[in-house]
């Protein structure tokens, strides 16, 4: 039987808990905290906040553990016959965890005519490639897609499955999951292995605030994932023997979803592409004060990117939003102003060579991930350097 | 024709910090809200039930008190709403909720569409749309930002990718998860608000939906959090201060050594 078990012994009635309660489950009766149990979602969010130690989630673990499996999968994802930098990113960190655990990494693609790119996913590190071979595969699609992979999953039991955290692949994954009735971890930002118990240690910020949770699949498989791009390297070419590759062609399964049309988004340079980034967060303080920010990346050739904050207020579109759920940047050169640095933003900027900080608060966490740091008002700097960068292009 | 909507309740602030002198975790506000992006699939809706005359019921899986959220449904024109509250649902995570909720809309009969949020502001997965249209069995698109027509049969929507605007056809019954800022949520009207102060809810219960125990609930759940921490950078800065001119100079000479 599972629930919430607050040990009367350790609890000392200081109700900490009850201010991390978002349920108003928790109060205190007897100088001790007690748990509503028709309030309380089992979130653990109290476990974490008792300094005593006093609260566990407890979890009854009634599935079986897996039988022995076939190592780590990389989902090799593809648009128009070529694997995206994510595929690459992903080998690279499934090498090392396949490494880790002493067991294979099988690079798994599916599309049509794909046989030729076979070998740059050997290249970046895969024992194996195993190739889904198919015409009704060509384009990506959830449903063939998942019918694909879920046969190959069923026949040869990976231990680890990494997706990419596209568009395609935060649709694809779920979905695949449920039918594995398997757990699957969104957006992870760090990823490990323990070789003795053989399982993954999945990483991402967590309770919509300033928090990071490690997550498990205890038993349940594959351990599945999936990690945005720009999250790991691009790895170098990898030594070692050529992978084995192998093709399949598996059936043609109906497709519910028809493509009527597609019509390409005039999209041009993504900020993402910028060896220069400005990210601007709140504390730039209005939408007009944007300007300053536009005309600087205007004089010094950079990108303009923006904190969620900003693009939730409509100050600016979603397509600048930098952060856990918009893009991962890795300029060389990364100005934060006005940003506080709430992990959900630091996902997005992980890869960034220099990081220089501009913000009033010298508490801001954005500083704990600084090179330099300024602390001071960020309009102010901006018009500063506004007026220094115009003057010496005029001189 | 008949639509399903799936809500959630979440808190109507993310901001949890870590409180740095005791190490503990402060939650500034516990009012609850409707997730965001599932308002813009309520207002769809709506919407679709003025233009096709659909019928639609609204569906949430939460504790007892979720019940206002989906009064707050009705209020805005939803035809009726079902709550699945249980104990024994606490705890889930995507796999347990996605089965919990396509128990709880089979155990009402058969939908032609389901509309669900893209994702939730709390958990930020995007997961419980592609999961629950599989533990349905149906076909499902993530992303759409509006639907151009609906038959018995056939639905054809839009779903704006990084790269492109599609238009899709999906065989109905589908799942469709929406984007945010797609339409503007309509208020509750007054007639509303008075129709929903008395409309009767559904409340079942794990055993009013046929769902098996083992798949509910923290034991349900293959995912299982081991740790949380507030993450320590050992970041060694150097601070930029002096004369606002000094700053300045400074600044152009690092934006300077980027650029080369």
């Amino acid at each position: 039987m599972s629930g919430l078990i607050i040990s009367p012994e350790l609890c000392r009635g200081c109700a900490l808990c009850i201010s991390a309660c978002a349920a108003g489950a928790l109060s205190v009766r007897d100088g001790k905290a007690v748990a509503d149990p028709a309030l309380c979602t089992l979130c653990g969010i109290c476990a974490q906040s008792c300094i005593f130690g006093a609260i566990t989630v407890q979890k009854s673990d009634s599935t079986e553990k897996a039988p022995d499996s076939s190592g780590v999968w990389v989902f090799c994802e593809q648009a128009a016959g070529r694997f995206l930098p994510v595929t690459y990113e992903l080998i690279g960190k499934g090498r090392a965890l396949a490494q880790n655990l002493a067991v294979p990494l099988t690079a798994v693609a599916a599309g049509y005519g794909l046989y030729g790119e076979a070998g740059s996913l050997s290249a970046a590190g895969a024992d194996r490639v195993l190739l889904c071979d198919a015409a009704h595969l060509a384009s990506r699609s959830e449903g063939p897609y998942a019918d694909a992979l879920y046969v190959l999953i069923e026949a040869r039991r990976p231990d680890i499955f990494l997706f990419g955290a596209t568009e395609f692949g935060r649709s694809l994954a779920p979905r695949l999951a449920a039918r594995c009735r398997t757990g699957l971890t969104a957006d992870c930002t760090a990823l490990e292995t323990d070789p003795e118990s053989g399982l993954l240690y999945q990483t991402r910020p967590a309770f919509g605030g300033n928090l990071m949770a490690t997550i498990v699949t205890r038993n349940a498989r594959p351990q599945m994932v999936t990690v945005r791009p720009g999250v790991f390297a691009t790895p170098a070419a990898a030594s070692g023997a050529e992978a084995i590759i192998e093709v399949i062609k598996p059936p043609e399964t109906p497709d519910f979803i028809r493509l009527i049309e597609s019509q390409p988004l005039q999209k041009g340079f993504s900020i993402a592409d910028a060896d220069v980034i400005i990210s601007v967060g709140r504390g730039i303080g209005s939408k007009k004060n944007l300007g300053l920010v536009y005309k600087l990346a205007e004089l010094i050739g950079a990108s303009v990117g923006v904190s969620r904050p900003l693009v939730d207020m409509g100050w600016c579109d979603y397509t600048h939003q930098i952060g856990q759920t918009g893009l991962s940047v890795s300029p060389k050169l990364l100005l934060a102003c006005g940003i506080s640095g709430a992990i959900q933003h630091l996902a997005g900027i992980g890869g960034a060579g220099t990081v220089v900080a501009i913000n009033s608060d010298p508490d801001a966490q954005i500083f704990s991930v600084a090179d330099y740091r300024l602390v001071g008002d960020c309009t102010e700097i901006l018009s500063a350097l506004i007026d220094a960068v115009s003057k010496n292009t005029e001189e | 024709m008949k639509i399903a909507v799936c809500i959630k309740q979440v808190p109507s602030t993310n901001k949890v910090r870590m409180d740095p002198v005791t190490n503990t975790i402060i939650r500034d506000a516990k009012d609850a809200v409707i997730n965001p992006y599932d308002l813009f699939a309520l207002e769809l809706a709506i919407t679709l039930r003025e233009r096709y005359g659909a019928y639609v019921t609204a569906f949430s899986m939460g504790i007892p008190a979720t019940e206002n959220l989906l009064r707050d449904a009705v209020a805005r024109g939803i035809d009726c709403a079902v709550l699945l509250t249980d104990r024994a649902f606490a705890g889930a995570d995507t796999l347990a909720t996605s089965y919990t909720l396509a128990k709880g809309i089979a155990s009402e009969g058969k939908f032609d569409l389901i509309l669900c949020g893209r994702m939730a502001i709390d958990g930020d997965t995007a997961q419980i749309g592609p999961e629950l249209a599989e533990a349905l069995g149906i076909p499902h698109v993530s992303g759409v930002t509006e639907i151009i027509s609906l038959s018995d049969r056939k639905a054809v929507a839009v779903r704006v990718t990084d790269s492109a605007s599609e238009t899709l056809e999906a065989e109905l019954p589908a799942l469709f998860t929406v984007q945010k800022d797609i339409n503007i949520p309509r208020m509750p009207s007054i007639a509303g608000i008075r129709k929903s102060l008395t409309a009767g809810f559904t409340l079942k219960n794990a055993a009013d939906i046929g769902a098996d125990p083992r798949r509910l609930g923290l034991d349900g759940s293959p995912t299982q959090v081991v740790r949380t921490f507030v993450p320590q950078a050992d970041k060694v800065s150097e601070t930029i201060a002096g004369t606002a001119a000094q700053k300045t100079a400074r600044l152009l000479e690092i934006i300077g050594e980027a650029k080369k």
